[in-house]
């Protein structure tokens, strides 16, 4: 393990070795059983640096391996962080007991292949492997020094990070599937201080991409530092109905948590706001979007979903009307629309339909167009609470925010302690521009910037 | 090409009860870390059995078990930590491991050191009583039953009910090359019940959740039908909800669960990593009154039984009960290995760690306001206009500027000193300096609230809170109406 920065591309576990593992297993399967076996290789590199110095580095090996068994409709699954034969052993007499105490389902089942073709699509670069760790730790050090460096209000920086990631997946079952990627990825983030008065204001920005060569370290150190420095002197605004100004940052995470709640476990269980509503208008006419994984452009781009099944284009929502959900496959049997190939796991957990690569259609204007068009509104710098503060059964948004106000066109003063709320359902009709400004950002959604109108800011009386 | 772990030879470790890593294998590692030119070096091991038994949408859906078990070897050198982890618990694993650690922290000129003697540290064995490992699985799954048909036998209007029953059991070793060996051996126990009721006005959610540093026995205290009821009671009470206020009002916070407004309010901010790098709005401010003289905040990771209990931190420290609020004036931060070690001080036995692949880092444990001596219902009645917030999710902090955030699942209009209508969900926010001299009154009805996850860069841990019935002068009501 150690010089993983020369070493890296020669020491992951090549998929198809994971891939044999996996098989193996699966072999073991009795006539009466379904068995599907996810195995996984992953090594990742992290830094942190403080004040002009390595603070830590860690290199990290981690396997894992995860077995799901069906007998007559009974499913059990068992997990370990280890490819060891006799913890493999383990956790296959592990599933097969856990499956006896389950409860038939007809619904349940691994998943068949559906003739679909896969997407080749490789998210492996060797650049990532020629990279050492002394370049890694400079890498980190030279952000946090670009920081200091682009604003004399700046006095400290709480963190500059890089990661990176070497990984290799792979997933069998008795229903013949076989799959195996592998993939890289790397990382940066940074998060400045600036004192104001008896508060410190802090900002925070990052960056991900296959290889660190695209990592763009100027933007990341622009954006943490507006996100401070343009806080300084914030205050509570007053409240009322305002106008969202949402770069793509911030748009990919709220039109993500709405995606969210198409997913396919949700809608069977009527757990999700849009139970019923195919084909309906949801949302506000100039909003399109869908999941596409099979865009190699997007950083949430796959060949194959945690299923084995080949990854597709699947429309969510167009020109406002909903047009479906996602599934995996067992909430495609349930609903009887079969898997959008939509499982996303990680080896050591179970499948189940989640967003992968989230893709916003543009639409005209740029960012500074909205903020020139609009007469009172708040750019929104950062989100504070989502967890507590959205429920994807009812549909209630309520958020801490802090931004920028816009006043008559321009950017005016900044506020904090305040909070934006509204319904999810509303939200989505309430959508006023989408910008022409796609970017595909690290978490996998590709969206342009978004404005969205009628949102209750609450601050003071 | 490194090849999968196919010979290696794994300590037995079927009956759990075998050391985690050899005694003599581990004083090696330090040593070699040590001889190489490391200020500090430390070995820690986790072994981790969960198993989970979740229930939905009228079946069980999930039966699943995990084993988790690593090592994480730490080197620091010249103030910088290198770090590396692995699951191949081999020797030649652990060596190889231990050498990437002090290859990472760049060690320079060797050195020759006196061997590392181990102190004789604490050696704990697990306080439950009855082992969650050695109850049957049907058991288990008969609770998440019960819990089902109990709740939807409260109102035709639940319309669905997921129930889960965890338990873990987590053992720990860590060595250091300050001589400490100290062992741990903690079990935990959950269960909660979420409950979704269709109404008029479309889908309102209830639930509940306990859990304990203890075994099976958790049982023993909380009966499963009555934890149900209360879930679909709050989902029915709910579906008669009106949107929350917005805007500043006085707010009363109801026992137990506000307990997070104090984990975030001030509780990140008395974190001495944060504190060290200007982070925090409590930096330098130890022996002024931070806060009403109401105010006594402590953080006890010795607090019997409770979640976010254990014998000794993740870096071998015994827990702690940590005084750090005491009738308002700031009295101490809560601190780990690194960080006191860089004070020249002794760790308050807060450097926790998600796991043997995480870095420790200095968390709360269990965190509380000490009981006043009001009587809730005149807490209350003090308010003319306001809210009441029965039970609060979770929240967020920023710890720089102070500001932070958290939801309020249960809440109730006061008019007049009297409860009114049930709240939609919401969100409060304030900040957290502000907040803390706000405090108005403090009742005499403590409770710990129910266990919680806390996140930190990207770590969870498990942390417990609690307060007695508290009012706050005014704080900012994130509704529509």
């Amino acid at each position: 393990m150690a010089a993983r920065g020369n070493t890296a591309v020669d020491s992951i576990t090549a998929p198809q070795e994971l891939l044999d593992i996996a098989s193996e297993i699966v072999a073991r399967a009795r006539p009466d059983e379904q068995v599907e076996v996810a195995c996984s290789h992953r090594q990742t590199t992290s830094v942190k640096t403080y004040d002009g110095a390595l603070e830590s580095l860690t290199v990290a090996d981690s396997f894992g391996v995860g077995i799901r068994v069906l007998i007559d409709g009974r499913e059990g699954f068992a997990s370990a962080g280890s490819l060891d034969p006799t913890v493999i052993d383990s956790m296959l007499a592990n599933a097969r007991d856990n499956a006896t105490f389950a409860e038939a389902d007809d619904y349940a089942g691994i998943a068949e292949d559906d003739g679909v073709q896969a997407v080749e699509i490789d998210l492996w670069r060797d650049e990532l492997g020629e990279v050492t760790n002394e370049e890694k730790i400079n890498t980190a050090l030279r952000l946090e020094q670009m920081v200091r460096d682009a604003d004399t209000r700046i006095t400290g920086v709480r963190n500059a990070g890089y990661g990176d990631s070497f990984g290799a997946f792979a997933l069998a079952s008795s229903s013949g599937i076989r799959a195996a990627t592998r993939a890289t990825s790397s990382s940066v983030s940074v998060s400045a201080l600036a004192p104001d008065g008896d508060k410190t204001q802090t900002g925070y920005a990052y960056d991900g991409a296959r290889q660190p060569g695209d990592l763009d370290l100027q933007k990341v150190a622009d954006r943490a530092v507006r996100h401070t420095v343009d806080m300084i002197g914030a205050t509570k605004p007053k409240s009322g109905k305002i106008r969202l100004l949402l770069d793509q940052h911030v748009a990919a995470t709220i039109l993500g948590l709405i995606a969210s709640t198409l997913s396919g476990d949700r809608v069977i269980k009527g757990r999700s706001p849009y139970v019923d509503r195919v084909d309906e208008t949801i949302g506000a006419e100039i909003l399109t979007f869908a999941d596409d994984p099979t865009d190699p452009a997007s950083l949430g781009a796959d060949s194959h979903d945690g299923e084995g099944l080949a990854c597709r284009r699947n429309a969510l929502v167009t020109n406002g009307v909903l047009r479906g959900f996602i599934h995996d496959s067992y909430t495609g049997r349930r609903s009887g629309e079969g898997s959008t190939a939509s499982a996303i796991r990680g080896a050591r957990g179970l499948p189940g339909p989640g967003i992968q690569a989230l893709c916003v259609a543009p639409g005209s204007g740029s960012f500074e167009s909205f903020v020139d068009d609009t007469e009172v509104g708040l750019v929104v710098y950062n989100l504070a609470g989502l967890h507590s503060g959205v429920n994807p059964v009812s549909g209630d948004f309520s958020v801490g925010v802090q931004g920028r106000m816009v006043r008559d066109g321009q950017l005016a003063e900044p506020v904090s302690e305040c909070t934006i709320a509204s319904t999810l359902q509303r939200l989505l009709l309430d959508v006023e521009a989408i910008g022409d400004d796609l970017v595909h950002l690290p978490n996998g959604v590709s969206t342009p910037s978004v404005v969205i109108g009628g949102m209750s800011l609450s601050g003071a009386a | 090409m490194r090849r999968y772990a196919k010979n290696v030879s794994i300590i037995e470790t079927d009956t759990a009860d075998n050391p985690l890593v050899d005694r003599g294998l581990v004083a090696e590692l330090l040593d070699g870390a040590m001889t190489a030119g490391a200020e500090f070096a430390e070995v820690f091991a986790e072994d981790v059995e969960r198993n989970s038994v979740y229930f939905d949408d009228g079946r069980i859906e999930t039966l699943s078990s995990t084993r988790d078990r690593g090592v994480g070897i730490r080197v620091v050198s010249d103030g910088a930590t290198g770090f590396a982890h692995t699951a191949d618990l081999s020797a030649k694993g652990l060596r190889s491991a231990a050498q990437a650690a002090t290859d990472a922290a760049r060690s320079t000129a060797g050195q020759m050191r006196a061997p590392i003697a181990f102190d004789a540290g604490g050696d704990y064995v697990s306080a439950a009583s009855k082992p969650p490992g050695a109850v049957g699985k049907s058991a288990k799954v008969d609770l998440v039953k019960l819990a089902d048909s109990q709740a939807r036998s409260v109102g035709t209007a639940i319309s669905q009910v997921s129930a889960r029953y965890g338990d873990n059991r987590r053992r720990i070793l860590v060595a250091n090359s300050d001589g400490v060996f100290g062992t741990d051996d903690q079990t935990r126990t959950s269960f909660g019940v979420s409950c979704v009721a269709e109404g008029d006005t479309g889908l309102q959610t209830g639930s509940e959740t306990v859990g304990l540093t203890v075994g099976y026995e958790i049982f023993d205290r909380y009966d499963v039908a009555e934890m149900a009821t209360r879930a679909a009671e709050r989902a029915l009470t709910k579906l008669q909800a009106r949107p929350a206020p917005s805007g500043t009002l006085p707010v009363v916070i109801g026992p137990g669960s506000g307990g997070v407004l104090f984990h975030e309010a001030c509780g990140h901010g008395l974190e001495a990593d944060l504190v060290r790098k200007g982070a925090s709005a409590f930096a330098g401010k130890v022996g002024e009154l931070v806060a009403s003289p109401l105010v006594t905040l402590i953080d006890d990771g010795t607090m019997n039984d409770e979640w976010g209990r254990y014998n000794i931190d993740d870096e071998g420290n015994p827990a702690r009960c940590n005084v750090l609020i005491e009738d308002g004036v700031l009295v101490d931060y809560m601190w780990d290995g690194l960080r006191s070690r860089d004070a020249g001080r002794a760790s308050s036995g807060n450097g926790r760690r998600e796991s043997y692949r995480c870095l420790p880092m200095v968390r709360m444990t269990n965190t509380y306001l000490a009981g006043g001596d009001s009587a809730p219902a005149d807490i209350i009645a003090g308010v003319d206009h306001g809210v009441y917030v029965a039970r609060l999710g979770g929240g967020q902090v920023n710890t720089a500027s102070g500001d932070f955030v958290f939801g309020m699942v249960e809440a109730y209009m006061i008019e007049n000193g009297e409860l009114g209508a049930p709240l939609r969900e919401g969100q409060l926010i304030g900040n957290g300096p502000s907040v803390l001299h706000n405090i108005e009154a403090i009742g005499n009805d403590f409770a710990m609230g129910p266990p919680g996850t806390c996140g930190k860069d990207g770590q969870g841990v498990p942390v417990g809170d609690g307060v007695p019935t508290l009012r706050v002068a005014e704080l900012t009501i994130g509704g529509t109406a």
